[in-house]
């Protein structure tokens, strides 16, 4: 099972690549034409569409009790249908409101993000105090 | 052939092998053996984000081992064999991964859905049946092969398909479950597996998960669309399904609910449910003989699990997204919360030992899993996990409906 050092030492070089390849990548992505959220904002919205909305739509975004919000499945829905669902929910479904959440501003952000592929999550700033 | 002299090797090479085969023995030793030990104080953490398990000890409190290769695993949940050696872990991928807790490895693995949501495991052990959202439906597996023994679409009259949610194991190879769209709730006889036999009950508005009481007798689906949830008592099936705590929203607007409850046996405490409200701030108990509401408990948010600590004295409860780094517990004595804690940040889920001395709890923003003691309410260990969700440990193994 153990890899020899040197294909273990190229992976490790070629995934270093790709993640730094695909790091500025989605850093290209996020410099929206629009002015968008503040970096820490921005960051946080991403965790909390990845993780909070994953837990219905799926941290892959594929899909789960809520539909897939992949840019594939998003293409032909108009953005500011999304964005209005975002905000006001969809009545009769589990789908909640969120605008004591994001801004209707930040909701365009989270729209524009997701039909262009969404960001990866880098995960929450390090807490000021932990208990 | 016997008058050969056997022609020993000069003396030298006898020193050099002899203190070699000495050496090895010696350092075989030194390492321990391939420790032979139990397998009640083991479980498993789900760590959502990297397709990973961490195998964990609770005597201890240590990690043992991390196995890779899960697949999505952001709506992951655990059943295990009766001898607690196997982890059945459903991924929301549909993979279905066995995981050896003793040789901390995957024991197979298939991926059998597009997406899932979780499964059960049979009273005798023999088959694995996962609960699918795509394609809708339940199929069975044999727990020793993962080979494929059922498949049992969650159709309706019209052709289409639900989602399943709420499966729970009940006696006989019989498995209990509810259709998301549709409304309904089915059990599924397996006794001849490759002929399986369906019942079907009315359920209510978009089930969104269910229980079985612990004594394995009612079935109660929590309904999303409706005020009130679906009971179904197993001793006496001729008798359907009936609606309780019908309008306990009492006509007010909901409030957004970012998180659906989980519901499951631990719900139940002597002979009280406390259930989570769906658009309410609020833990629902239920009186168990009659199923009428006896009070309702005002909560910090949504609760997401109310989880009675296995002796019944406490029940835990946790929130929805954007209260989820706070726990409380209500005492069952007084009917009052008497803790509000703040373990971590994105509280997603938590599990007690099974005498509920220790509760261990997933803290998913903070990238660790921390333990309290429950008699202090304060924290006593914990470790580093990545993005942990799902805590499970192999007691559930000898539960009805975990």
């Amino acid at each position: 099972m153990k890899l020899p050092p040197l294909v273990a030492h190229v992976a490790l070089l070629i995934g270093a690549a790709v993640v730094s390849a695909l790091a500025s990548a989605s850093e290209a992505r996020s410099v929206a034409p629009q002015a968008g959220p503040q970096p820490e904002r921005a960051r946080e919205l991403v965790h909390i569409v990845r993780q909070d909305c994953g837990s219905c739509h799926g941290l892959t975004l594929k899909g789960g009790l809520g539909p897939a919000l992949t840019a594939e499945a998003l293409a032909e829905k108009p953005a500011e249908g999304l964005v209005a669902t975002i905000i006001g929910g969809r009545p009769g479904t589990p789908m909640p409101p969120f605008a004591t959440i994001v801004s209707e501003a930040e909701a365009q952000w989270i729209v524009d993000q997701l039909m262009r592929g969404f960001p990866s999550d880098a995960g929450l700033p390090q807490a000021r105090h932990t208990p | 052939m016997s008058s050969q002299t056997v022609r020993l090797a000069p003396p030298a090479l006898w020193g050099v092998v002899l203190s070699a085969i000495v050496f090895l023995l010696s350092a075989c030793s030194s390492t321990p053996p391939a420790a032979l030990r139990g397998t009640g104080d083991l479980g498993v953490v789900i760590e959502r984000a990297d397709g990973k398990v961490k195998v964990i000890e609770t005597t201890g409190r240590s990690v043992l081992a991390t196995v890779d290769g899960l697949g999505d695993l952001s709506h992951a949940s655990v059943v295990f064999s009766r001898d607690g050696r196997h982890a059945f872990v459903f991924g929301r991928d549909g993979g279905l991964t066995k995981v050896d807790l003793l040789e901390r490895r995957i024991a197979g693995r298939v991926v059998q859905a597009g997406n899932a949501i979780g499964g059960s495991i049979s009273h005798d052990g023999s088959l694995v049946v996962a609960q699918n959202y795509e394609p809708g439906g339940i199929k069975a597996f044999d727990a020793n092969t993962l080979e494929l023994v059922a498949d049992v679409p969650a159709t309706t009259e019209d052709g289409t398909r639900s989602k399943v949610v709420g499966l729970a194991d009940l006696s006989g190879r019989r498995f209990i479950y509810s259709l998301f769209e549709a409304g309904e709730i089915r059990i599924t006889d397996f006794s001849d597996p490759k002929n399986p036999v369906t019942q079907r009950f009315a359920g209510g508005k978009q089930p969104y998960d269910a229980l079985v009481s612990p004594n394995g007798r009612y079935y109660i689906a929590g309904l999303f669309g409706e005020d009130g949830l679906a009971l179904i008592d197993l001793w006496n099936l001729d008798k359907g399904s009936r609606k309780i705590l019908s309008g306990y929203g009492r006509g007010e607007q909901p409030l957004p609910v970012f998180k659906m409850p989980h519901l499951r046996g631990w719900s139940i405490a002597g002979n009280r449910a406390y259930l989570p409200a769906i658009g309410r701030h609020e833990v629902l108990v239920v009186d168990t003989d009659t199923w009428q509401e006896v009070d309702r408990i005002k909560v910090r948010s949504q609760p997401v699990f109310a989880m009675a600590r296995p002796d019944g004295r406490e029940i835990w409860v946790n929130f929805a997204f954007p209260d989820n780094g706070w726990v409380q517990v209500i005492d069952t004595v007084s009917g009052e919360v008497t803790d509000t804690l703040q373990p971590g940040r994105g509280i997603l889920h938590m599990e007690f030992l099974s005498k509920g001395h220790e509760i261990w709890l997933s803290a998913r923003d903070d990238n660790k899993v921390v333990i309290y003691d429950t008699a202090t309410k304060k924290p006593i260990g914990g470790f580093d996990s990545a993005s942990p969700s799902g805590i499970f440990f192999t007691t559930r193994a000898a539960r009805t409906g975990f």
